[in-house]
């Protein structure tokens, strides 16, 4: 785990027990609760499959910082895990994800200055 | 027609060290099978929730992994065996979003969603036995059976 200002980044690596994982988000609320955290990025590049044990982790880590008025950004999700996740059905609740841990940092600073729009997107009718 | 071999390994199921195991046992399997990388992600996946459920609601048992040969390609099939209470009610156990525990309950709905072929051979007091099979090139299509 990191700690870049306000932001926690932490980085997953390999074939994580559910043991590690479970501790892990022990230790990143934690962490959040006994600090001012703004943001969470868990930089999930290095992980090869995300099932809906490790996926259940992840949304709750977002629901716990979100509870600590955190947010939570997921980011450089290989495409295969990611094509999987959907096809398991797994949505993730309260994840927000982004390519690369720079675009989630940036994410998380463009929200911190509130005169920054929020969002291009336009809705189609 | 497929060739069924003989069986090529047998795991334990007994622990989330186990679980590592079999992720990786199947992993590498279907790597040197030649499974493109998004099936190798995605029978890997599939068997972390099936070894997952012998572990969490079957008490603990076993894989066989065994590799298929049906004349066009190669193929990988997993029997994720135990002997614990069952299932009573399958088509509700397969049902997106359905725990008997604190799970998200997408476990078995989605594995076979993740496979190409996918059977359950439970009965309450019989213990479970969940066979996934995926091939390195996905077979034409079956007849709809009725
Ligand atoms: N091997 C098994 N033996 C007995 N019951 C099982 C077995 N596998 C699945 N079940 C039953 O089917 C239900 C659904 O399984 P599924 O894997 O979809 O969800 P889950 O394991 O409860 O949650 P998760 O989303 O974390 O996997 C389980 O809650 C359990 O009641
Ligand atoms: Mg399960």
């Amino acid at each position: 785990m990191l700690r870049l200002g306000d932001v926690l980044l932490v980085t997953l690596q390999g074939d994580l027990h559910d043991s590690t994982a479970e501790q892990l988000q022990q230790d990143i609320s934690e962490t959040i609760a006994s600090s001012s955290t703004t943001g969470v990025v868990i930089d999930l590049s290095g992980v090869e499959m995300v099932d809906s044990f490790l996926g259940r982790v992840l949304a709750e880590i977002a629901a716990k910082a979100g509870l600590l008025a955190a947010q939570t950004v997921v980011a450089g999700m290989r495409p295969a895990v990611a094509i999987t996740l959907v096809e398991l059905g797994l949505t993730l609740p309260g994840l927000r994800t982004a390519l690369t841990t720079e675009d989630a940092l940036g994410l998380l600073a463009g929200e911190a200055s509130p005169y920054r729009s929020r969002g291009t997107r336009r809705e189609s009718p | 027609m497929q060739t069924v071999g003989c069986v090529d390994a047998r795991l334990p199921i007994h622990s989330d060290m186990d679980l590592v195991w079999v992720r990786q046992h199947v992993r590498q399997t279907a790597a040197q099978l030649g499974f493109g990388l998004v099936e190798q992600t995605k029978l890997v996946t599939a068997a972390s929730e099936l070894a997952r459920n012998t572990l969490v609601h079957g008490g603990g048992g076993e894989v066989e992994a065994t590799v298929l040969r049906n004349g066009h390609a190669p193929g990988l099939r997993l029997a994720f065996i135990d002997e614990g209470p069952g299932i009573a009610d399958l088509e509700r156990a397969l049902s997106d979003g359905y725990t008997s525990g604190d799970g998200l309950g997408m476990g078995l709905g989605g594995a076979r969603r993740l496979v190409h072929e996918f059977a359950v051979d439970s009965s309450p007091g019989n213990g479970t036995t969940v066979t996934v099979t995926s091939w390195t090139v996905r077979p034409p299509r079956h007849r709809e059976e009725h």
